[in-house]
Order: C-alpha cells, then sequence, then structure tokens
C-alpha cells in the first residue's frame, strides 16, 4: 500500500536524493529497507515533483545507490501515547529500550504540535519552591515556565537540575507531578546519573526518558526533544499533570541543526548556524506554558552549555531571547567550591515578580531579591576595585558592602546538594545579610517591611546571641 | 475573506515556508494564494516565468507537489472598521479569540477566521446631510467604539460624491449606511473598509512634531523624550528589559491608540498583556487601558511568514486611527524577529545574501516601515490632525549594536533608548544608558517644556546630564587611583549622580506609585536632587566640609521622592525649601564654631 523506491540518486550524510517519486509530502517520514533487511527512518525534508530531499535519522551508513528501498509512509512523525508511558524509557525516536512491553496508544500525536494560542494561555503565577536559594529567592521559578540552565563544560548542572527535580514543589497542593527527560547526545554518564536519581527518590513511576546518547546518531536529536515535548504535553493537558521537562544538552541540539543546514548547502547566519536558529529553538521552548481551565502545566528546564563559557554566543542569545530568564552558572564560583554556582547577577526569572510576595511567598520577597540584587552588584565591584588598589582604597561603605558580598556567596548561595531551604528560610538569611549594611542603605525596601523585618530579625538574631 | 477564484494551479516543489507553485494563471506579485487541499494563506513573492513564488503564512508539513494552488487576485489586505479596538489578532489579521473557541487551545492548520465581527450591530450616528459634497477621508457618521473611542467612519480613498441617502441606527459592518453620487454611478458605502497592508494609507502631507508624547517614565521624558508622531527604537540584549520598557509605553504613553505588536517573540508576554491591561486604568481617561489597545501577536513558535507580515498588519490599523485625527501610537516587540523572518525567507529562495546573510534590501525595507510614522495632516475637506509614533524594540544578537539590524534602524529613528545589560545586573531599571542614548527631539519640544512644565526645565537637563558626565570621566579616576584622589567637591558630584541614578532614572514598574510619573512631578523630583547640588557646592565654597553637606538630616527625604504621590506634589517643594533651610543652618553652625 505504501510507494517504494530503489531510485536513490545521491547520498551525502546525513541526506539521500531520492528521485521519480510520485509526489511526497513535505515532511513526511519514510522508512529505508537495507540491502541487509535492517530498517532505518528519515524525513522529507524538500519536495519538488519527482524529486525529494530525505533526512536519515540514524545516518546513512551502509545505505547504497540501487540497493536500498525507500517506502514514504504518508504521515508526519508520530508519537504513540498513553498513560503506560510513564516510569519507561525510549531511544532518541521514541522506541523503548528499556526491555519493557510495547505502548498500546490512546492516540498518535504529530511530534511538532501546532502552536498554542496566545489567547488560551494561562498566565504562569504558581510559585516553584525548589529549595534552591539563588534560584528561589532571587530567580524565581513558576509553573509554566521555561527557565535554562546556561552552564559550560566541567560545572555541575547535572546535578543541579536534578536536585530541582528532586525538590521542585508548589506550596500548600498536592498534584501529580511528572518528570520528562530528554537527553540529546550527553555520555553515558551523565544520562545515567539522571536514571540513577530519578530512581533514588522513586521517581522513575513518574518518569518519561528519552535517550540519545553522544554515540547515537547525531540527527536524530532533531526529533528527541520533540518527542520528550509531545509526551509533556499529553501528560499535562490530557492527563491533568504537572510535568517537569529537563532537556540536556541543547547545544548538541543545535550543532546537530547546523551539520544538515550544512549538508544542505544553505546560506548560513552568525557561526555557520542556520538563519532559522531562532525559529526552531522557539517552537521547542515555546512548548511551555498553562492553559485557561486546564489543570496541568509544562515547565522546562533546558540546560546548555555555553562554547567557551561565552554567553553571547548564538545558542545561549537566542535561547535566552526566547525563554522567560536564565540560571547561569559560573566558573569562578566553581572554582571557590561554592555549590550551586549560580551567578545571580547576570541570571534572571523574568516571571519572578507574578510568582512572588503576598500570598505567594511572603510579602517583602520583592524589595528583598531587588535588595540583595543591589548590593551584592555594588559589593563586587569593590572587590574587583579592592584587587586593583588594595582595600584601604575603599571607603568605609564599600568596605561594608565588600564584606558583604563575600558572606552573601558563603550564606545565601551557597548551600547542599541535599539541602532543601523553605522560601521563609531563604528569606531570612536574606534578612540577616541585609542587617550587615547600614539602614538607610537599604533604599529599595518599603518602610514598612523595614519596620518588620530588619528590625524584628534584628532583635530575633540578638536574643539568639543572648540564649 | 471575498475571493475571485477561478483557475488553478499546481505545487511544484515545498522548502520550508516556501512553496513553488507552476501553472497558476494571472499570478500578481504580492497577491494572495490559497496553498493545497487545506488552503494554506500565502503571498506571491516572486515570479519567473511559469514558477510562482508564495510565501505560506502557515505550517507547511504534509503539502505534497501536485496539490492545488489558486491566486485571490487581491494582495494582502486587512479590515478597517469597528471592532478593531480591544482586539487581539495573528499576523494576519486572524482574531485569536475566534479561532479558540472554533478550533481550541491549539492553532490548527488552514483555519479561517473573519477578523470583524459580522453580526454585531453598531450603533451609527451620521454627522452630515444628505445633499452634501464629500472626498476621501471625510467623516460621515459615528460609531462609540469603546468607552475612550469614538470611531469615525470616513469615506474610503478614492472615492468622493455628495451623499444621497444616510441614516443613524444600528447596523453590522457590512449593511450600507450611506449612498454616494459619485461621477462613476451610485456607491453603497458601508463600516468595513479593506486596505491592503504594504501600502501606507495616504495623507494630505506630514508636519513637524513639536509635542511630547508622554510616558510617565523618568528617563525618557525628561533625558529622552519622544514627539507625538516620532520614532524611537530600544535595542538591547536579552534579560536588559525591552518588553518591559514595550509594555511600559503601552500602558502609560498619552497616546488615544495603542497598537501592540508581539512579533516572535514569548506567548507568555502576550498573556501578560491580555490579562493585565482590562484590569488596568489608563491614567487619563480613568478607564481600562484595554478600551484603546489592538493587539497583534505572532509569538515565535507561529509560522514565520506571517510573522514577516504583521508588522504590516499592525500599522496598517494604526494608519486607520491616525486618519480619524488620533494620537496612536505603536510598539513592535520587536523588530528583530520581523528582519529574522525576512531573512529566513530570502535564505529559502537563495537569494544573494548581504549582511550576516539577511537580505540586501533589509535597510529599505526597515526605513520604509519607519517611515510610515509621522504627524499629519489627515485626508479631508476638514483640518483634522492625527499623529502615528512607532516604537520598535531590536534584539541585537549578543547585544552587539554593531549588527545590521541595529544599524539600519539607527539611520532612520531620531530617538535611540540604549539598553545595557550591565545596568539590568545591577537591578537598575528602565535598564538605559544614559550616557549611550539620544533623542533628536529636544529641539522641538523646547518650546513645549518651557511653556508647560517649568521655564527652566531645559537647564535642569542639561545640570543633570553633565553631572553624570563627570561621573562616569570621576569614575574612571578612581579605578585608577582610588577615590582618595578625589577632591572634596568631586566627591559631591559623585554622591549627586549618585542620587540622580538612584532616585531619579531608577524607576519600578511593579510599584504603583513608581511606575507612572507626571511631567510636572518629574521636573519636581529633579529640581529637588540639583538644589542639593548648587546649595551643596555653595557650601562647600564657603568651607562646609562633605561630611556636613552629606549629613543633612532632609537627605533621607530625597532618597523618597519617588514614594511622594503625585497629588502631594507639594511636599517636594517643601523638600527643596527644607534643603536651603538646613544648608543655610549648617552654615551658620560654620561659621559660629570657627568664631
Amino acid at each position: 500500500m505504501y510507494k517504494e523506491y530503489t531510485t536513490i540518486s545521491e547520498i551525502a550524510d546525513p541526506l539521500l536524493n531520492v528521485e521519480q517519486v510520485a509526489d511526497a509530502h513535505y515532511m513526511e517520514i519514510v522508512e529505508i529497507e537495507l540491502s541487509d533487511g535492517s530498517r532505518k527512518r528519515g524525513q522529507v525534508l524538500m519536495t519538488s515533483s519527482g524529486k525529494a530531499l530525505i533526512q536519515v535519522f540514524e545516518g546513512t551508513e551502509g545505505i547504497g545507490i540501487g540497493q536500498a528501498r525507500v517506502k514514504f509512509l504518508g504521515r508526519v512523525m508520530e508519537l504513540p501515547v498513553s498513560p503506560d508511558i510513564l516510569g519507561r524509557i525510549f531511544n532518541g525516536s521514541g522506541v523503548p529500550i528499556d526491555g519493557g512491553p510495547e505502548i498500546f496508544p490512546d492516540d498518535r500525536l504529530d511530534i511538532n504540535g501546532n502552536p498554542m494560542n496566545p489567547v488560551a494561555r494561562d498566565y504562569p503565577i504558581d510559585f516553584i519552591q525548589t529549595g534552591v536559594s539563588a534560584i528561589d529567592g532571587l530567580n524565581t521559578l513558576v509553573r509554566g515556565q521555561k527557565l535554562p540552565i546556561f552552564s559550560a563544560s566541567g560545572l555541575p548542572h547535572a546535578r543541579l537540575a536534578a536536585q530541582i527535580a528532586r525538590q521542585a514543589k508548589v506550596l500548600g497542593e498536592t498534584e501529580t507531578f511528572a518528570v520528562v527527560f530528554g537527553a540529546l547526545g550527553i555520555t553515558f554518564e551523565e544520562a545515567n546519573y539522571f536514571m540513577a536519581e530519578l530512581r533514588n527518590t522513586g521517581a522513575i513511576e513518574r518518569s518519561v526518558l528519552f535517550i540519545n546518547l553522544a554515540d547515537d546518531p547525531a540527527v536524530e536529536r532533531i526529533i528527541t526533544p520533540r518527542m520528550a515535548l509531545t509526551a509533556a504535553e499529553y501528560l499535562a493537558f490530557t492527563r491533568d499533570m504537572q510535568v517537569l521537562v529537563i532537556l540536556t544538552d541543547m547545544t548538541n541540539y543545535c550543532e546537530a541543526l547546523r551539520e544538515i543546514s550544512a549538508a544542505r548547502r544553505e546560506v548560513p547566519g552568525r557561526r555557520g548556524y542556520p538563519g532559522y536558529l531562532y525559529t526552531d529553538l522557539a517552537s521547542l521552548y515555546e512548548r511551555a506554558g498553562r492553559i485557561r481551565g486546564k489543570k496541568g502545566s509544562i515547565t522546562q528546564i533546558p540546560i546548555l552549555t555555553m562554547p567557551e563559557d561565552d554567553k553571547t554566543h548564538p545558542i545561549p542569545d537566542l535561547t535566552g531571547y526566547i525563554t522567560e530568564g536564565q540560571i547561569i552558572l559560573s566558573r569562578q564560583l566553581h572554582r571557590k567550591g561554592i555549590y550551586p554556582p549560580v551567578d545571580i547577577l547576570p541570571s534572571l526569572s523574568r516571571l519572578r515578580d507574578k510568582g512572588i510576595g503576598k500570598g505567594k511567598t511572603r510579602e517583602d520577597h520583592s524589595d528583598v531579591a531587588n535588595q540583595l540584587f543591589a548590593a551584592y552588584a555594588r559589593g563586587r565591584e569593590a572587590v574587583e576595585l579592592a584587587t586593583i588598589l588594595g582595600e584601604a582604597s575603599l571607603t568605609d561603605t564599600d568596605r561594608i558592602y565588600m564584606k558583604f558580598a563575600e558572606r552573601f556567596e558563603a550564606t545565601f548561595i551557597r548551600q547542599g546538594e541535599y539541602e532543601n531551604r523553605t522560601i521563609d528560610e531563604t528569606l531570612n538569611i536574606g534578612w540577616e545579610l541585609l542587617r550587615m549594611l547600614p539602614k538607610e542603605e537599604l533604599k529599595r525596601i518599603r518602610d514598612g517591611y523595614l519596620d518588620t523585618y530588619y528590625v524584628q530579625i534584628k532583635e530575633a538574631a540578638a536574643g539568639v546571641q543572648e540564649g | 475573506m471575498v475571493m475571485n477564484i477561478e483557475k488553478k494551479g499546481v505545487i511544484f516543489s515545498v522548502n520550508g515556508p516556501v512553496v513553488i507553485a507552476q501553472n497558476l494563471p494571472d499570478a500578481k506579485m504580492y497577491d494572495m494564494a490559497r496553498v493545497g487541499t487545506k488552503k494554506l494563506a500565502g503571498e506571491i513573492i516572486g515570479i519567473h516565468g511559469s514558477a510562482v513564488t508564495i510565501q505560506v503564512y502557515e505550517e507547511t508539513a504534509g503539502l505534497q507537489p501536485g496539490e492545488p494552488v489558486e491566486t485571490t487576485h487581491e494582495p494582502l489586505s486587512v479590515e478597517l472598521g469597528p471592532g478593531l479596538i480591544g482586539n487581539i489578532f495573528d499576523g494576519t489579521q486572524r482574531p485569536l479569540d475566534v479561532i479558540l473557541k472554533s478550533s481550541g487551545y491549539f492553532i490548527p492548520r488552514g483555519v479561517e477566521a473573519i477578523p470583524l465581527d459580522r453580526t454585531k450591530k453598531w450603533d451609527f450616528k451620521p454627522v452630515v446631510k444628505i445633499g452634501i459634497a464629500v472626498q476621501p477621508g471625510d467623516v460621515l457618521g459615528e460609531v462609540q467604539e469603546s468607552t475612550t473611542i469614538v470611531h469615525k467612519i470616513m469615506v474610503p480613498p478614492g472615492l468622493s460624491g455628495t451623499v444621497k441617502s444616510i441614516k443613524p441606527g444600528a447596523f453590522t459592518v457590512e449593511q450600507t449606511i450611506a449612498v454616494l453620487d459619485t461621477p462613476e454611478g451610485e456607491k453603497k458605502i458601508s463600516m468595513l473598509q479593506r486596505w491592503p497592508v504594504r501600502t501606507p494609507r495616504p495623507y494630505v502631507r506630514k508636519l513637524n512634531v513639536d509635542e511630547p508624547l508622554i510616558t510617565g517614565q523618568r528617563v525618557i521624558d525628561t533625558f529622552f523624550p519622544i514627539a507625538k508622531g516620532g520614532v524611537a527604537c530600544i535595542p538591547g540584549p536579552f534579560g536588559s528589559g525591552k518588553t518591559v520598557v514595550q509594555h511600559q509605553l503601552a500602558k502609560w504613553s498619552n497616546a488615544e491608540v495603542i497598537v501592540f505588536i508581539g512579533c516572535g517573540e514569548r506567548g507568555n508576554e502576550m498573556t501578560d498583556v491580555l490579562m493585565e491591561f482590562p484590569e488596568l486604568i489608563d491614567p487619563y481617561t480613568g478607564e481600562p487601558l484595554m478600551k484603546r489597545t489592538i493587539l497583534i501577536a505572532n509569538t515565535s513558535n507561529m509560522p514565520v511568514a506571517a510573522r514577516e507580515a504583521s508588522v504590516y498588519t499592525g500599522i496598517t490599523m494604526a494608519e486607520y486611527y491616525r486618519d480619524m485625527g488620533y494620537n496612536v501610537a505603536l510598539m513592535a516587540d520587536s523588530t528583530s524577529r520581523w528582519a529574522e523572518a525576512m531573512r529566513e525567507i530570502s535564505g529559502r529562495l537563495e537569494e544573494m545574501p548581504g549582511d550576516e546573510g539577511f537580505p540586501a534590501y533589509l535597510g529599505s525595507r526597515i526605513a520604509s516601515f519607519y517611515e510610515r510614522s509621522g504627524k499629519i495632516q489627515c485626508l479631508a475637506q476638514e483640518d483634522r490632525q492625527g499623529s502615528l509614533s512607532v516604537i520598535g524594540a531590536v534584539s541585537p544578537p549578543g547585544g552587539d549594536l554593531s549588527e545590521p539590524v541595529t544599524q539600519n534602524t539607527l539611520r532612520v529613528v531620531q530617538v535611540f533608548w540604549g539598553l545595557e545589560d550591565r545596568l539590568a545586573y545591577k537591578r537598575h531599571f528602565p535598564a538605559i544608558n544614559w550616557l549611550i542614548s539620544y533623542s533628536l527631539y529636544i529641539q522641538n519640544l523646547e518650546s513645549y517644556f518651557k511653556e508647560n512644565v517649568g521655564f527652566d526645565f531645559s537647564d535642569l537637563r542639561a545640570l543633570a546630564m553633565r553631572i553624570l558626565q563627570q561621573e562616569a570621566e570621576l569614575e574612571e579616576i578612581v579605578r585608577l587611583v582610588g577615590v582618595e584622589s578625589l577632591s572634596f567637591k568631586e566627591r559631591f558630584i559623585l554622591e549627586v549622580a549618585r542620587s540622580i541614578r538612584e532616585d531619579f532614572l531608577q524607576q519600578n514598574a511593579f510599584v504603583d506609585i513608581d511606575t507612572f510619573t507626571s511631567l510636572q512631578k518629574q521636573y519636581l523630583m529633579l529640581k529637588v536632587v540639583l538644589v542639593y547640588y548648587q546649595e551643596g557646592m555653595k557650601a562647600l565654597d564657603q568651607g562646609l566640609s562633605l561630611r556636613d553637606i552629606l549629613s543633612i538630616p532632609v537627605r533621607e527625604r530625597i532618597g523618597r521622592i519617588k514614594f511622594v504621590p503625585e497629588d502631594q506634589s507639594s511636599k517636594l517643594k517643601e523638600i527643596i525649601s527644607e534643603i536651603q533651610d538646613q544648608m543655610k543652618a549648617k552654615m551658620r553652625g560654620e561659621v559660629e564654631s570657627n568664631v
């Protein structure tokens, strides 16, 4: 019933040209049967009368002209879904690799999805407590947000992501959480670390894993995140679950995209990446969010490693323009032995102000966060000045700020990998630090809170010392 | 959409949003086409012999060579008439709430939706009598479109004659409200007009701009003002607060109609606007902000070709309200995404690329878009003026302002608000760098500020700017040799500059009392800081120590001037006299202790 062709005319890894084709659909899936009987899958990248250009997911190894048979399946890439996908492990193209039974699907979903109607969206406002002060206090994550971690090779992004997955909860609610994990070209060790973490906490039963490892075909990475997000959409909007999606490492995804673009001889944009990199990344990241009248949500934490620690590299740059903030890890803090090494000044959560405050976290949260940011920024400047000119050249106030910055890193940012701080604890640590500064320096805090917290906590602290 | 379809062509090839069709009769450049069995909307952008190139406004997955293609014989147009205000459209003017009702939470392909509601009846009141001769742009009657906007039904461009009949009553947008006797015979006029988006709407002539668009944002209104009818751009790296500034302008600027285009940006940002604007109250009219706003949402995951069209769709609607005599402000966030959409299509067409892969016509497209702004004499017999201000956000890759989109934009805009991530990291918002930004309207607006705000407003601004400039120079010295090497006067300048930055320039969009500041309050706030500067300098001359000047009690009040409510501006004047008194007292004390 499917049309089959043996008319491959050109092979340039990972692309195939097939001739004398009767009208292939754009983006249609094809199956390629090799002369030894093995099968590979691919997708139509360009179609014109009598011709089709195909990208082969598993690489073109073993495909020969005149031997391989190309079968056009007449449908776009789909993911079979059912509640049974929870607790299962799939490869990068959605085939189970955990030895479990086949999935009997309720439905088959187009992995490209459709854009969510902006009118249908519900604004993310529910605070997610991750137990990590640098995130909860200053760069707050809310349900339905896409907040990437900008990391670099050698930094503990995997541990941080695992900690978030372990500890994340919405205050005062008991709803069904699920974790969807998409591994894009990472090493076996890293993937294994995540699986072990999920297993240890029992979270594996409510997780879906899509694993494309470093030695799996690069082109497959193009579809892996789409598989993961389709599964996430199903769980969130059909099964009413709160889904946390972790995609790592997006840099490998972009490299794969560049590889295909180069093979197609497209006009390159910056640094050889295709001109549509922004659009392509957006088609993934924008699949986070909430829908009005639906219980479920998709929160995305994509992880990417910045080449040469460079934030202006196209991958982190375009990501930052799409996502709702970014958590940036710093090599400098990591060297100082601070975990998590979150560089809070360039980090940002755009949805913070909607997710915090009275009734959500605490009334003083926003002011405290702003003041901590401002004070730490000034402290860092003072530290820099002191390294050039010596501490003696600082004014008295600047010296206080310098001490503040050091204590801030040591007590607020630094915490244990298994330490789960409540938001109250986080804010109180913040206030204790702010007490180092003279009251008139706290310009960003409204009078009322100053009276309540600055004084109250000072007294409490004094009480502790006396007792 | 009414269309006239006869013969059909067929798809020859599909490459992303670019489809090549063959044997499409009567294909004309920029006419709309319906592609494939799903009738996806597209626009003809190239004709080579019998091959016609079409950019398709929807996802093309699943299209196949051999499927039919038809042309509608009409360029991409928008519908103009009552019902635009308060609505949200996609890049090709499909109303998103209608799509939500018809198709659910996700936007499927090939869905058709009529921009203006055909069933809703509007109360039409004629303002001309039968027998009057009318020309294009003349107002025939009025419709109360929202609580704040009176929609003027104008004679469409290209039509003139005498009014044969006109009647008041409730009509749908398609019903005839008037009949004109024209040289070509009788013409029926309804409240609905169509206009091709790539053609600017006509006007009599452009006028000089002379009035500021008041935004309530201190750094903008005081230091880098934009005029009504002006053009501005906001470039900045991600996280520097472009979108918040754009939202602030959409909320608080004193234009009567706002068109906000979310071009290739985040879906949640549009949701934010949609949920917030109906709640927020316009400080000028006391009505919800949504009653004056039109939204265009083409988020980053929506089809790229429609993104290219979205800025034109938006500006055409904006021009239409300008033609009624309104002051309209258009925000496009972000024009970089528009330019990238052009690049993407251009790449698929295998055109010869210019800088960084952008097409060679990038500069001319950007220039002609911004040139559609301005203050104009409206097309009409009566004396009517309207203005269209355009504010475009630019998202330079890596924050590098030398990239083509920023550079081409800077060539045409008059106001440049340069956002900087360094300021944003310190949580100095709006993160507009005062040293690199500029406004070329300051001259045009000088007399307005003198007459309406304060006779010394320009002098204060110049002085404040000079202090900030000096601060930058002094900080260089501090970085090299430390603060000890500065004189007391120089150290005082640093203190005042810090006060200008923290007490005046920084403005918190999320705090009710701080989010909007009237011009009058801005003037007084600046005056407070600068009186302190002048008095302090005088005192230093007379031998007072820096410690004395910095320790006067009123300083704490200076640090909180932004929290003085709008209706208690007398308190600011009070602070000014307090500064003078306390400074004098210090000096007396000094004199006494010397004696």
